[in-house]
């Protein structure tokens, strides 16, 4: 016997509890399985890239903090980055040093956001949450200590770092590089064999590897289908090919393996962080550039290897103060393409997993 | 499998469009922040009576948050609520994302046009007594966005604000700080006044 | 290390199949017609294994618009650029390439909704992040900002 049903349109509004910003996703169910999803954004949608065409080149370097507000320092390396070759300014290796420290604490700090707010979502309510912000703030001790920031740093600068670490800096960034990985394997004695985390996530939301090349996705989400494609290995930017690190990836893709990636990745930043302690050498840390830049008209694209993603920035000048064109090429907006074909069939709770999964950000969804 | 929609999504969007339209052209003047009420309330009273001094100190101890967190400032109101500035000690025990149970709504984070009828809907769902936070320069006057063709210059347009705390994005310290203030408003403190 | 493949080299390549398709070349671009972007991607994609479409952009001369596409291959490690010109500024349009790659799927649609580019043989052509029925495209230049402590400019 058939049953007669009718499908319902469910909105899962821009406010909801979760972290990850306002998102906001139509849902169309027949009973609890998912037939058709159509996710909504532009809710955040501030028009930087239009804003940044009436600002100079260094004024529109706070403008990058804000994309992916859980990692700013990656923002503005990008962006640094695109203009030093644009303009063909050089870099001291002090400064490439304090560069690469940044990033990698930066990307502990986004992984851990990311992984708490995966838990979250999988209803261990606040505990891994709670235990991962506890690492955090001692990451956001250290920025402050150095930029005078928690959240929005503002620190690189076109051709360095805006200024030198001060003493007490290296001491407790020891202490805490020497603490970091026992609490990386607390949590992986709490988390890692959890038959709860198991279930829900074992075979859950799986991407196979063709689809993610095609899709254009990038960072945790394309590693953990199996591709093993990291823009520090395979096209290093700064000084990355003197360090020596692995690339961790998964296997069959789902929401488990993504998971691992972020924390197998975390491990590997620390033994950056390490290795970049010992060679980082005395010196200056910025080269002098005019003010205001004007660099000469042609075009660049730089990218990143950012917590989320391969983060670009397309930078076209006419010869003037301002960018002509700045384009941004956001992580988080590319992985969202596969969303829809990753929940169709599951049901709802599984589909709040799978999104959490990609770990977004929607400051760089929408820009 | 097969389905027939009763209406296209294409639908939803004209209508959602028209909603942004209207509130976008409504919102030309800023909502009157409110105050007068507590000035009115100190000439008339000087001194509360004991009920109503209960009522406020029952208020005041126990505003439950509501999330409403649009982009960067929302890490820091996170901070404030995690373990080390944890805000729970002060009465905001759970930050409830369901607008009925909630007291206060903090708005953390740009808002933009798109996302106001949102907004509005939100506040509108609160029961009273209810209050506003605007955290954030984005929110008190469209901060580093102003000018942006989709970014509402500053919330006081849409919803009235009750207190503001600026910063971009101000540190858990100064988010408490303004937690502290509306605690002092709903007790309707003196000392309010000399500030 | 990513290796830029030299447009004259690559425009060379596409000109044995598609010999009119290909307007000019450079270091690191390769010129082609409007008209025939669907098939130069074809090509670059089942020839020379460009599997990763990494961005789409148009960026807008006054008198013309024109739309970039990076290419990178992650078989072999290497990128190109691909550009073309609209010159028609009343409703310019463009093939789609989503069929090629799924991930240009929301990428042209944010060309649309910010610049006004139509791509042909999108299945869901709407705007994105601006709402359905917003007067204007934001990204054009004649677009005016009224910007605090800048004055009125494009």
């Amino acid at each position: 016997m058939t049953l007669e049903t009718e499908p319902v349109v469910l909105n899962m509004g821009p406010q909801h509890p979760s972290t990850h910003g306002v998102f906001r996703m139509r849902v169309t169910f027949d009973g609890e399985v998912i037939v058709d999803f159509e996710p909504v954004f532009g809710y955040l949608h501030r028009g930087i890239e239009k804003l940044a065409e009436h600002k100079t080149y260094l004024q529109n370097m706070p403008y990058t903090d804000r994309l992916d507000y859980v990692a700013s320092m990656s923002n503005n390396w990008a962006y640094a980055l695109a203009v030093e070759k644009l303009a063909g300014i050089e870099v001291p290796e002090r400064a490439e040093y304090l560069r690469v420290i940044m990033g990698e604490l930066m990307r502990l700090s986004s992984h851990l956001v990311g992984v708490g707010a995966l838990f979250n979502d999988m209803g261990a309510f606040m505990t891994p949450f709670l235990y991962m912000y506890r690492e955090r703030e001692k990451i956001l001790d250290l920025f402050d200590m150095v930029c005078g920031q928690r959240l929005t740093y503002n620190y690189m600068r076109f051709g360095g770092v805006s200024h030198d670490i001060p003493e007490e800096f290296m001491p407790t960034l020891r202490r805490f590089i020497d603490d970091m990985p026992r609490y990386i394997d607390e949590y992986d004695r709490l988390l890692a064999e959890n038959e709860i985390v198991l279930a829900r996530s074992k075979g859950v939301g799986i991407l196979p590897a063709e689809k993610a090349i095609n899709a254009s996705v990038s960072g945790p989400v394309l590693r953990g289908s199996g591709v093993k494609w990291d823009l520090r290995k395979n096209n290093p930017y700064s000084i990355y090919d003197r360090f020596d690190f692995d690339i961790p990836t998964g296997t069959v893709g789902d929401v488990y393996d993504r998971y691992r990636v972020r924390v197998e990745e975390m491990r590997q930043s620390v033994r950056i962080v390490k290795q970049a302690m010992e060679q980082i050498p005395q010196g200056e840390v910025r080269t002098r550039v005019p003010t205001p830049l004007k660099p000469p008209p042609g075009e660049a694209y730089a990218s990143v290897e950012a917590p989320k993603g391969e983060l670009g920035f397309y930078l076209v000048s006419d010869g003037g103060a301002k960018p002509y064109r700045f384009k941004i090429r956001a992580p988080s907006f590319i992985n969202l393409t596969i969303l829809r074909d990753l929940v169709m069939g599951w049901k709802l709770a599984d589909a709040i997993i799978i999104f959490g999964s990609i770990d977004i950000c929607m400051g760089e969804v929408d820009r | 499998m097969e389905i027939e929609k009763a209406y296209s999504l294409s639908d939803y969007d004209k209508r959602e469009a028209l909603q942004i339209e209207a509130l976008k052209a409504a919102a030309k003047e800023p909502y009157p922040d409110p105050v007068e009420w507590l000035e009115e309330e100190l000439e008339r009273n000087v001194l509360l009576t004991t009920t109503e001094r209960l009522l406020d100190l029952g208020k005041r101890f126990s505003v439950w948050p509501n999330t409403f967190f649009p982009a960067c400032c929302a890490f820091e109101v996170i901070s404030a609520a995690a373990s080390r500035f944890d805000f729970s000690r002060f009465g905001m025990e759970v930050l409830r994302p369901s607008p009925r149970q909630a007291d206060l709504m903090i708005v953390a984070g740009t808002v933009t046009w798109k996302l106001a009828p949102a907004m509005r809907r939100v506040y509108d769902q609160m029961a009273e007594p209810k209050w506003v936070i605007a955290m954030g320069a984005c929110t008190i006057s469209g901060g580093a966005f102003r000018g942006s063709y989709s970014v509402v210059p500053g919330i006081n347009r849409i919803v009235p604000v009750d207190v503001y705390i600026p910063g971009c994005p101000p540190r858990p310290e100064g988010v408490i700080n303004g937690f502290m203030t509306l605690h002092r408003k709903i007790a309707k403190d003196k000392l309010l006044k000399k500030d | 290390m990513t290796k830029t493949l030299s447009g004259a080299e690559v425009a060379r390549q596409i000109g044995e199949p598609l010999p009119d398709a290909v307007t000019g070349s450079d270091d690191t671009t390769v010129f082609v017609r409007s008209e025939a972007i669907l098939d130069a991607a074809r090509f670059l994609k089942e020839y020379l294994d460009f599997d990763y479409l990494v961005s789409i952009t148009a960026i807008d001369f006054n008198d013309h618009f024109d739309v970039v596409y990076h290419l990178r291959s992650l078989k072999n490690n290497y990128g190109v650029v691909l550009r073309t010109r609209c010159d028609d500024r009343q409703s310019p349009s463009v093939p789609s390439v989503v069929s090629l790659w799924q991930g240009a799927d929301l990428q042209e649609r944010e060309v649309y909704d910010l610049m006004g580019i139509s791509f042909d043989g999108h299945p869901n052509m709407k705007r994105i992040v601006l709402w359905d029925g917003y007067e204007g495209h934001p990204l054009r230049k004649d677009f005016i900002l009224d910007v605090p402590g800048g004055g009125k400019a494009t």
